[in-house]
């Protein structure tokens, strides 16, 4: 029986596992150091808010597992040896396969700050990291002020975790406006303003410059870059993007980049491996993502892909219209298709705001054939379906405007404001 | 490290204040419980309960107006109480206790016996009883009064914990307006209308059969129909709920319409007891589990109430249409048709459980021919009729919805009896499941099962299960409370009344990926 072997066991292995078990009756074994069950990692913040334990976060029950004849390993995999399909842990154990998938996932990214390895500096991606913070963190008396670095989705869900055990918390952000790199100008700054009405001291165009130090190795402080202003603190979160983790990988014959770089079939350059979620790095980008997509949806879509590969059914990795979606503090966001920070060459955008602040739409368009390219909305549920099959049809951004109730995911008994956006939607080409 | 605990669990001194106020209005009524004879019963049943309300409200306003609205879940497995900690037990066995004495040992409250005067805390309650009934209070009285200010307070609560959802809100007023009119005030009112020569059974006129168990008893049946047109609507109307407003309603909304809109024990359950709403269990282990007790309960209970009828009709067709043997061949008639129906157009929705659906229909069929062959005048099958309904009155009416239902809510969550023991819910839960329009849609690929859609279930669905499935959520226990599409982060879920097509519609491969593999694996 062939066996396939899976590395890691966050969405994008189980995914994949899950769907082998589905076609075929193979061998199926996944290992991780990180955690005996797999969980649902963008859960994690709930977990030190409070609002759930870590057996919440756990999409299937235990006994799952054995009933599909899906084997769990407990170990850490020190390299691979290609040429014999052999795997070596830490401990010298060592496992044989026919097949292997790679799917490592990410760690924080460290950009070679001063004080970055200090005890109290710590990321937010693993279950270990958020273990530490709990060690580090567990209230405001043993935690006074804490500083994230990092204006991005992880930021400001480390920035909102602390609020909850009320520690102050400074967030450094590097850019002009929260997460300006992908959001337009009119949603960003709603955000942060949305930040600082929860008593979140944001810093924006703020750098990095150092993390310092007490005399037992601990950070007690960072230094501003742009001010060279001192904020002493107790924890120092770095939430500033991640990257592929791959430190082992790179010891083996299996070529990377930033990445495992893999073709549209998400196989590697060695025969029978492939690499699939935020470890993998597309040769060539697809349309506009980026070559690596450090995303849930993404990671469980290139399991389905690969599961099917693996099963005899050779398919190339096609994912449709992108979308994603997060919340910052009370507000949802969602987005389907591409909306820009600025809009593209040839595009552009009709923004909307209600009066309260804490509801938004962007939507980009092509100028000259007003065909709709994608929104952001905030604190309006929006259809998923029916988007994918607006931008299918290639419908015009009048069109979407039109009938943007079709798309409304509210609750029963939610005001709706599609008439609102539709008259400010419509007075901006009068008055242009 | 773990003395170091986190902040968030700590009261506020505002919130403190709010505690200390409830108590001492709560420790009024445990005075007059220990028989201290308060010289002004309304005056001091009045300041009881303005100080359990004030304190409710001055908690309230401080927990959750201090914040920004949205999901106010913050710390919520730190807190004792919500998390089966010490003072969580220490509710559950006052609860219990409290419960124990209000069943079986209803003197210990005070009640009187025959031609004496109330005592203890029942005697408190006796100025208000007066006022609305015109008579004494009894345990009842106490109960019912207690009951709604504890939805009337923690409705309060709990609009304020969810004042950015308007479903939320609106529910809300809906389940503490039927409190307070139908369950409260109109059965005070309408004993007031009773005299010696006019007897009408009062009561909650939204509690229908088989909530209602006894609905049908003899002495109740008489008295409807000795009383008049009124009587006798009331009557009809109590058939009609069952069978035909029911089932309308819930085809057209689900059994939500009932179980979190109009019922006082989901009433209860939505405000005083959400803050346990986690504590379910939503292991597949409790869900066989669940679905064998509730089931149970609705054969008990249709076996029960069909020989509690069979044995006060009579023989004689001569005399009244309605014999022992005309009603069996109704009810048999009537479940035949149902079973059929369904098996004819719902056997492929029921899957497996059409077997065990088939089981509890021939074991029904097969008593009543039974009932038809074996049963005396006042016996069926050589046992006492009386009997068999005080023990389904002891077991599931006092044991099952009261001391564990309300009591073990710190413990089991606050859905024990609506999940496990409500035939009621078990009826509307079949209709929901196979003639409805209800459903919780889930929105396409969006969904990160992280988890707090199943976690804040409070009927222990999995809800997550099916929502990174793509899949929309149609589960005849769903009481469509919607806090699942409140707390998901992610604007996944939503509760709609749609078309029947399409309604269940699993999916391998979610929207996002690749069309041609999604139709290539999607394809049933």
């Amino acid at each position: 029986m062939e066996h396939i072997v899976i590395i890691g066991n966050g969405i994008s292995g189980i995914t994949a596992a899950r769907h082998i078990r589905k076609l075929s009756d193979k061998k199926i074994t996944i290992i991780s150091a990180e955690t005996e069950h797999f969980f649902s990692r963008t859960a994690l913040m709930y977990i030190y808010m409070g609002h759930m334990k870590y057996e919440h976060t756990k999409p299937y029950e235990d006994w799952f597992w054995k009933k599909n004849r899906i084997d769990l390993k407990f170990g850490f995999v020190k390299t691979i040896d290609t040429a014999t399909n052999t795997l070596h842990f830490d401990n010298s154990e060592t496992l044989q396969y026919d097949k292997l998938i790679v799917s490592t996932g990410s760690k924080s990214n460290k950009f070679g700050w001063k004080g970055q390895d200090l005890d109290g500096v710590i990321g937010l991606y693993s279950k270990q990291d958020l273990d530490q913070l709990e060690a580090l963190a567990p209230n405001k008396e043993v935690c006074q002020r804490a500083v994230v670095v990092g204006g991005g989705l992880i930021g400001i869900e480390l920035t909102e975790m602390l609020h909850t055990r009320n520690i102050p918390v400074t967030l450094l952000v590097r850019e002009d406006n929260f997460w300006d790199g992908v959001l337009p100008l009119g949603d960003a700054q709603m955000i942060n303003r949305h930040i600082k009405n929860h008593g979140i001291d944001l810093r924006l165009k703020s750098n990095l410059k150092e993390i310092s130090a007490d005399e037992n190795g601990r950070a007690n402080a960072v230094i501003i870059e742009e001010t060279s202003e001192t904020i002493s603190c107790n924890l120092v979160g770095l939430t500033a993007g991640v990257t592929p983790n791959i430190d082992m990988i790179k010891t083996t014959g299996i070529e990377t980049d930033s990445g495992v770089l893999v073709n549209r079939y998400l196989e590697t350059n060695i025969e029978h491996i492939y690499a699939i979620g935020d470890c993998a790095q597309q040769r060539e980008p697809i349309g506009n993502r980026k070559p690596v997509e450090a995303v849930w949806y993404t990671g469980r879509m290139m399991g389905e892909t690969v599961a099917q590969t693996i099963c005899g059914n050779r398919i190339p990795y096609n994912p449709g219209h992108w979308f994603n979606s997060a919340k910052f503090f009370d507000i949802e966001y969602q987005t389907y298709g591409w909306v820009f920070a600025k809009p593209k060459e040839g595009h552009a955008h009709f923004h909307w705001k209600h009066d309260d602040d804490t509801k938004s739409i962007t939507i980009e368009y092509h100028e000259s054939s007003n065909e709709f390219l994608g929104i952001n909305t905030f604190g309006i549920r929006m259809k998923h379906e029916v988007f994918d099959r607006w931008l299918t049809e290639k419908r015009t951004a009048d069109y979407v405007m039109e009938h943007l109730k079709e798309a409304n995911f509210d609750p029963e008994f939610y005001k709706t404001f599609e008439r609102n956006i539709l008259n400010s939607y419509s007075k901006q080409f009068i008055t242009t | 490290m773990s003395l170091a605990k986190p902040d968030s669990q700590a009261l506020s001194k505002t919130q403190k204040i709010g505690v200390a106020i409830g108590v001492i209005g709560l420790f009024i009524m445990t005075l007059a419980f220990f028989n201290v004879n308060f010289p002004n019963k309304t005056l001091f049943l009045t300041l009881s309960l303005v100080m359990i309300t004030l304190g409710t409200i001055i908690f309230s306003n401080n927990a959750y107006l201090t914040k920004h609205e949205g999901i106010k879940n913050d710390g919520v497995w730190f807190k004792s109480i919500a998390s089966r900690g010490f003072w969580g037990w220490i509710l559950g066995i006052v609860l219990t206790l409290f419960y124990i004495v209000l069943y079986f040992k209803a003197e210990w409250f005070g009640l009187a016996g025959k031609g004496e005067a109330n005592t203890g805390l029942i005697a408190l309650f006796d100025p208000l009883s007066y006022l609305l009934s015109g008579g004494p209070a009894s345990q009842w009285f106490v109960y019912g009064t207690l009951y709604t200010v504890a939805i009337l307070i923690f409705g309060y609560k709990f609009i304020l914990k969810y004042r950015h959802n308007k479903h939320e809100r609106i529910r809300t007023y809906s389940v503490m307006f039927f409190q307070l009119g139908f369950a409260f005030l109109i059965p005070e009112f309408m004993a007031r209308m009773n005299s010696d020569s006019f007897h009408l059974p009062y009561y909650d006129l939204k509690n229908i059969w088989p909530l209602n168990y006894y609905n049908f008893d003899q002495y109740r049946v008489n008295d409807f129909i000795s009383s008049g047109t009124i009587g006798l609507a009331l009557l009809i109307f109590g058939i009609a709920s069952i069978f035909i407003i029911t089932p309308i309603l819930t085809y057209k909304y689900g059994k939500r319409w009932y179980c979190s809109w109009v019922c006082g024990c989901g009433g209860l359950a939505e405000t005083a007891g959400d803050p346990f709403r986690h504590l379910s269990d939503k292991s597949q282990f409790a869900w066989k589990v669940e679905r064998w007790v509730v089931h149970s309960v609705v054969v008990f209970v249709t076996l029960m109430t069909t020989a509690v009828i069979y044995s006060y009709l009579g023989d004689d067709s001569s005399k009244y249409w309605l014999t022992k043997n005309v009603f069996l061949i109704g009810v048999a008639t009537l479940l035949t048709v149902v079973f059929a129906l369904v098996m004819i157009f719902k056997r492929q929705e029921l899957a497996k459980d059409a077997q065990y659906g088939a089981i509890g229909y021939f074991v029904i069929i097969i008593v009543l021919i039974g009932m038809h062959y074996f049963s005396g005048t006042k016996n069926v099958f050589l046992v006492d009729t009386s009997f068999l309904k005080s023990s389904y009155g002891f077991l599931i009416g006092a044991i099952f919805s009261g001391v564990i239902g309300v009591g073990f809510y710190p413990i089991f969550g606050n859905r024990v009896w609506c999940r496990f023991g409500c035939p009621m819910a078990a009826v509307l839960g079949f209709q929901q499941r196979l003639f409805s329009k209800f459903r919780i849609t889930t929105n396409g690929g969006q969904c990160i099962s992280c988890g707090n859609c199943s976690t804040y279930c409070e009927m222990g669905i999995d809800v997550r299960a099916y929502a990174q499935k793509g899949e929309n959520i149609v589960r005849s226990s769903c009481v469509g409370c919607g806090i699942c599409a409140a707390v998901c982060p992610r604007g996944v879920l939503k509760l709609e009344n749609d078309s029947m097509k399409g309604r269940i519609n699993s999916n391998d491969i979610l929207l996002g990926n690749d069309v041609n593999l999604m139709d290539l694996v999607n394809q049933k």
